[in-house]
Parts: structure tokens; sequence; C-alpha cells
């Protein structure tokens, strides 16, 4: 496969708002079930376990007219779940047989509610995940949540998974985290050969798909890389940080890109790496989930940081495993938590000596020409005066 | 027909309660009792009101401080405003909370509490982190500026409106394995079962009284406003109050006085004086404005409009639904609580709570202010909106303004709202009696 079809297949797939090819699989087999989530962090393994496709709910973006959305929103609410609620009520997720909303802020545990009632015939669940670090307390609770999440969908789904099952399911995530992190290794290190841009389809095409089949495109993408590399180019290395929940649109990501910044580092997506490492295949599953959560999540503006001096180092660390020359904020309009951390991060990677910049952007931002000159002056003045 | 707003008048012309002013006193003790804190080595343990841990915080001795109410004191002293510019100027977003502003701002420019007294550092940070994302980040902030422990307890949001018994083991795990050793370090002293006991006892005790003045909004005329003269009355059993002999006795006072005005037929008190005619029953959902508060609270007093039932004032507990602090359960019980505030509820759950107020009470109809800094109200507002108008038929009302920045209270928009509203009520009335 080349870089090119990939990137086509990709494409086709963000670009569809119909959710096509997970229709496409349900209708191959008419026992099948889909289970959505939203931002940021569902363990997928459970729903794969019960024989459903997780589907990543990441909104509308910027081609998706708000109709009925609004109507359910203050104007001083993020954009995101004006556009889910857009896609549900135009009945573009009407294939889905449950709907897990993450404790990524109270915008999204709302939203559960929302759905509740909206939607009363449908398996809608809120997950609070694990804000306690304590190894014991915290796994024994997250444990349990996931139990229990693994009972309801598997009444939707009508397959009680066994404990081989759900091995199966952490060894085949597991497979695809290391996919990932692979990917952004080699963006990391050859950033002209993974543009950002096209990492992020492949991502995005990964929420909507099999596992497996994105674990094979993923592996056919960092062969095809490698095999019509990219022309390097004299850009800054920049993290951009703060836009885990609501994906800016892709014309931002390009902007970025074009305004002379290699992308080395990221938090789009998050939830497909928000466990950094191999869950155990060993012992009891959920133990094994519960644990990877409590020992492996990565640093994250929606889990309590408990080291004191946490938010501090978090950029420094960041630049530094990336090798990056700065830090460029973006994050939505109104997102509490991007929004709340920023003070605290850019207080810590300035003082460090990391330059940073800052912009908020929504899902359907439309004009570019800010974000370009922004990101261009912040290009070049790391080229003038240096980084660090 | 309504009375013009007065911003400018001086606190001498405000119409007060005994209660109010006992409240006020109390109050002041507190704050000074704080400002000695660093003399007199009392622990200083700052929390959130939601799921605020009083009894068992003040069974080690500690003085409970919480920034929520700062916050909102500052607002309506007319500070707030100045303190969220600091923030801003410190690189906080303008799209964020204004409480968590409000507060960043008082720090940096010296830490002068309300009450004009110095606010002592805090020995501990108790982030309850209950039915509200900010504030996990509020403390996190906070962290930065104080060189102290800070303790995380994580209440479980009611998703599927219930606890569980897991949810439930989760948190007493906490307080037993987490925040018991932190408060006994911070203090010196031992965890001490018979103290808290007592505390909850009295804690008990208290929410009996609140609950019958909340009750008594169902007499026609109501004795009492259950939002504007509501915050006042859940004031100290929201902060540091609760399960203490004090806040007991500012209870039965309190029951006394509005017992005896609804013996009487009496209408609430305003800050303009007694209400003379209830002419409109109203529930209302949602903080109100801070930083014209009096104003905000005149435009419906001014047109004899009543709140007979509010969820915000349930916040800090939902005690008008049974629930007690059982001293038999010491930490089972502080775990009940903690899941049962308001905005640890799930939407439907806070529809009902809207619905059976709107029927239990007779309301003519329900007002929903809605704060531009306050997601975890915000969210889905319109929705409920929806949702309480159809399944009771009674007209609902929006208003939009925040809690403490003052760039925010449009009061001309929001007059306009409140009369629109009311004529939509009077409409009806018309409409079912023609």
């Amino acid at each position: 496969m080349t870089r090119a079809s990939i990137i086509d297949w990709a494409r086709t797939l963000f670009e569809d708002l119909d959710f096509g090819s997970v229709r496409r699989w349900l209708a191959e087999n008419p026992g099948r079930k889909a289970a959505g989530y939203l931002p940021v962090y569902i363990p997928r393994e459970i729903p794969h376990a019960c024989g459903m496709l997780p589907v990543g709910i990441h909104g509308g973006g910027d081609h998706l007219e708000i109709i009925k959305g609004d109507a359910f929103y203050q104007s001083y609410i993020c954009h995101l779940p004006r556009s889910v609620i857009e896609l549900a009520q135009s009945g573009r997720l009407d294939m889905l047989s449950a709907v897990l909303f993450p404790s990524t802020c109270d915008v999204i545990r709302n939203l559960s509610g929302m759905w509740q009632m909206l939607y009363p015939d449908l398996y809608v669940r809120y997950v609070d995940v694990p804000q306690v670090l304590d190894h014991e307390v915290g796994t024994a609770f997250w444990r349990e949540e996931m139990h229990s999440i693994l009972c309801g969908l598997a009444e939707v789904s009508g397959h009680m998974p066994s404990d081989d099952d759900l091995r199966q399911s952490i060894s085949i995530y597991n497979q695809a985290r290391s996919e990932i992190r692979a990917l952004y290794a080699m963006r990391r290190d050859e950033p002209w050969n993974v543009p950002t841009e096209e990492l992020y389809l492949l991502m995005r095409a990964g929420e909507v798909v099999p596992v497996e089949q994105f674990i094979e495109m993923s592996r056919a993408y960092r062969k095809a890389a490698v095999e019509e590399p990219g022309r390097m180019r004299d850009n800054s290395r920049v993290v951009v940080n703060g836009s885990f929940c609501e994906q800016p649109p892709l014309g931002l990501i390009k902007t970025i890109e074009r305004a002379g910044c290699y992308i080395v580092d990221d938090d789009l997506l998050l939830g497909n790496r928000f466990l950094t490492d191999d869950v155990a295949l060993d012992g009891d599953p959920l133990d094994a989930l519960a644990s990877a959560f409590i020992e492996h999540s990565c640093k994250s503006s929606v889990i309590y940081e408990c080291r004191q001096d946490g938010k501090k180092k978090l950029l420094a660390e960041k630049v530094e495993q990336a090798k990056a020359d700065g830090v460029i904020f973006a994050a939505p309009s109104f997102c509490d938590p991007a929004l709340l951390d920023r003070p605290m991060l850019r207080k810590g990677a300035e003082a460090s000596g990391i330059p940073c910049i800052a912009f908020k952007y929504a899902e359907n931002s439309g004009q570019f020409q800010q974000f370009r000159e922004q990101a261009g002056t912040f290009a070049d003045s790391i080229k003038l005066w240096g980084g660090q | 027909m309504h009375k013009p707003a007065d911003a400018g008048r001086s606190e001498r012309d405000v119409y007060k309660d005994r209660s109010m002013v006992l409240q006020k006193e109390m109050i002041a003790r507190h704050f000074e009792r704080l400002e000695r804190a660093p003399e007199t080595k009392e622990p200083v343990v700052y929390t959130f009101v939601p799921g605020n841990l009083t009894e068992l915080v003040r069974s080690f001795g500690c003085l409970p401080l919480l920034p929520e109410i700062n916050a909102l004191q500052s607002g309506m002293r007319g500070k707030s405003g100045d303190y969220i510019a600091e923030a801003e100027k410190a690189g906080h977003s303008e799209d964020v909370c204004t409480y968590v502003k409000c507060d960043i701002g008082m720090l940096k420019t010296g830490n002068i509490g309300p009450t004009g007294t110095r606010l002592p550092k805090p020995d501990l940070l108790l982030l309850s982190y209950t039915g509200c994302y900010t504030f996990m980040k509020w403390f996190e902030l906070l962290r930065e500026e104080y060189d102290c422990p800070t303790v995380f307890l994580q209440i479980p949001y009611q998703g599927d409106g219930t606890l569980s018994p897991e949810h439930r083991k989760y948190m007493e795990d906490q307080l037993r394995e987490t925040l018991i050793p932190a408060l006994e370090k911070v203090s010196g002293r031992p965890y001490d079962e018979d103290r808290l006991r007592r505390n909850l006892a009295l804690s008990a005790q208290a929410e009996d009284d609140l609950v019958a003045v909340l009750h008594s909004a169902k007499q026609k005329p109501s004795p009492i406003d259950a939002y504007f003269g509501g915050v006042y009355y859940v004031g100290p059993i929201f902060s540091a109050f609760r399960g203490t002999e004090e806040g007991a006795e500012y209870y039965r006072v309190l029951r006394q006085e509005v017992e005896a005005r609804a013996a009487q037929g009496l209408g609430p008190i305003t800050p303009d004086g007694p209400l003379e005619e209830e002419k409109y029953r109203l529930v209302f959902e949602g903080p109100p404005n801070w930083t014209s508060f009096r104003d905000f609270w005149g435009m419906f007093a001014g047109e004899g409009a009543v709140s007979v039932a509010s969820t915000y004032t349930k916040v800090g507990g939902t005690y008008d639904f049974g629930f007690r602090h059982d001293p038999e359960d010491p930490l089972g019980t502080l775990a009940d609580y903690c899941s049962g505030c308001y905005t640890n509820l799930n939407l439907p759950g806070r529809v009902d709570m809207l619905v059976k107020y709107i029927e239990e009470y007779q309301a003519d109809g329900f007002l929903i202010n809605s704060v531009k800094s306050c997601n975890s109200f915000s969210a889905g507002q319109l929705m409920m909106l929806r949702e309480v108008e159809k399944r009771t038929g009674q007209p609902g009302g929006f208003i939009e303004s925040d809690l403490v920045d003052p760039r925010y209270f449009s009061a001309a928009n929001i007059k306009n709202r409140v009369e629109s509203y009311l004529q939509m009520i009077d409409a009806r009335r018309a409409g079912k009696t023609a």
C-alpha cells in the first residue's frame, strides 16, 4: 500500500459523518453491536471483548452544520457537545447500541444525563475513572467500575466474555498501543516522514474501524513512510498541548505545520494511548487493566496530578523527551480541563526556558490566518533566538 | 409596580431579621479565629462546600475555610471584579470559573478575606471532589502557592442516579486510608470517633430545623424566600458550622423565627422589608449572581415573586429529601452525604427534583439562572428547561449571568426577561380563567 492510498482511506473515514464503516461492519453480521464513547479514556478492551465495535465520537468537526445542537447549549459552552447532539439528533449515531461517557469534564458528564433522557432505550453509562492513585483503593474501585460496564455491555451484546476473551482483547489493544507508540516515535525522530496531518488521519480512522484493521493499516503506513520518505525542512519542533478532547479542525493542524512547525508530540485523541505500557496478560484481566491505569496512565488534565510539582515539570519532561524547541498551547474555547491547566503548565514550561504560545480554537473554526501568523512567528522566533 | 434597583443603598438601610444578624456575628467570629490561627496554632483546612466534611475536620480541632464562600462574599462586597482582572492578567483564561479567578486574585493581592481580616495559609488542602470538575484544578492551582499537603477525596458521580455499595465503600476507604491519617498528622491528634459522632448528632439536629424552614414554603404565602433568602439560611450549614453548637443554635433560632412568621401568615423578609403580597411562586435552578445580588433579588421581590424552592440551596446537601447525618455510622454517613449533594446527581435526578418542587410547593413556574462560570450546573440546563416544562406544564424562564464576574450581569436584559416571564405567567392565568 502506498502512503497516499492509506491516507485516502483514512481521510474517507474521517470525513464520513454518517459512520458508513461502522454501519458496514454491523451489516456484515446482523447480530453485531457497536458501542460509542466520548473522549478521553475508555477501556476499549471491554466493548471489544463483548464482541462490540468501539466507536469514538469526536464531534462533527468543521463539516457539520449545527441545526439542532445549538438549542441544547448556551454560547459559553464548548462546541463538542453541540455537534455530538447534532450527530445524534440527525440520526447519524443511530447504529450505536451503547454510549459511554468518561469523566473528562462536567460538560461530558452532564451530556451522559442528556443522553439518558433523549435515548432511554439505549445503554448509557457515565464512567468515573479513578482519580485516586493509591494502588489498592484505586484498583479496587476501577476494577468494580469496569466489571459493571462489562456486565452492562454484555447484556447489550448478548455475549458475556470469559477471562480468555478479555485477555485476547487486552492483547490486541496492547498491539495497537505499541503501534501508536511506534508511530509517535517515528514522527518524533523523523517528523518530515510522518506529517501530523497524516498521523492524525490515521488515528481518527482507528477510532471507527476494528482495532485489528487499524493495526494492519498502521503497519502499512510505517512501511510506506520509510519507502516514500518526505523532504526534511528547517522547521521548529513543537509540542501541542490542550487538544485532548474537542479536536481541532484538520486545517488547523495543517496550518501549524505549514507555518514552519514540526509537531513532535501532542495530546490529540489521547485516549488511544492513555495507558503508556502493555497491560499484563496473566492473572485476572480486569485487575490487570485496573492496575495498568493506576500505574501507567499518562499525565493529563483530566486526571488529578498527585505530584506536588507535577504540573510544573510536565511540559519540560515532554519537551525533553520529544527534543522539542517550544510548546503550542492549543485548546478549545471554554474547555475547563485544558484552560484551567494552562497557567500551571505554561509557568512550568517558561520557568524551564521553553518558549510558548497559546491560542484557542473550536472544532469548526474556519479561519486559520491568525493561527498561521502566530505559529509562523513562533517558529521564526525559535529559529532566530533559540529555545532553551 | 416594581421597586427601582437600589445598589447604592447602605447596609444600614437593609432590613435584616434576627437570624441574619446572628449569622453575621458567627461568620465574623470565625474569620477572626482564622486570622489568629497562625498564633493559636489551630490548623486550617481549605475545602469545598459540596462534600465538605466539617464534622470530621472539626473533630480534629481544625478550622475549615471555604474558598467558594470567600469568592461569593467578595462578589457581594464588590471586590471580585478586580480580583478576576488580577488573575486574568496572570494568564488565567476568560473562559473559566470566576470563583477560581476571584480566589487566585484575592491571594495575589494579599489574601484579605471578605470580612477584612487576613486569611491564614492552609495546613491542608482537602480536595473533596464532589460534583464539580473545576474543584480538582482549583486546588492544583492553590497547591502551587502553598507549601502544604493536599488530600484528594474522590466522590463518584451518581451517573445512574443511585449510590452503589461499591462507591460507598470506595469513599469510606479513602476516608479511612487517606484523609483521617492526613488530619491526624496535621492536627497532631488521634482520630476520635466519639467526638465525630457528637458533631454528627449536632448536624442532624440543625438539618431537622433547616428542613422545617425549607418546608415552610409550602404554605401560602410562603414565610421564606427559598432562593435569595435561602442562601442565607444554608450559609452556616454549608460552611464552617455544621456539627457545631453555634450552628445548631442558629437553626433553632431561624426555625422559631420562620414558624412565627408562618403562624402570622406573613411573607418572607426581603432587603426592603417584609414582602407584602405573594403574587408568584417560583422554583429556582442554578446559583444566583453575587455581584448584583440585591438588585437581582429586587427584580423578583419588587414584582411580588417569591422563590418557594431552589436547587442551589442543595449543593451542600439534599436534606429535604430525607438525608440526615447519622452518628451511628460515622464514615458511611459522610460518604452518603457527599454523594447526595445536588451537583453530584445526574441530570434526570435534577429534573426529578425540580418537578417535585414545582408540584409539592404549588409553584407557578420555574426559573433557571444559568451562570457562565459553572459547567457543572449549566451544561444541560436548556434541556432541563424543556423536560421540566413538558412534565409539569408550567412555564420555565431562562436567565444568563455569572457568579462573581460583574461583566456578565446585564441588569437591563435580565430585568426585561424577568418581567416578560412574569407577564407570561399572568397571560397563562388569564387564559385559564377566561
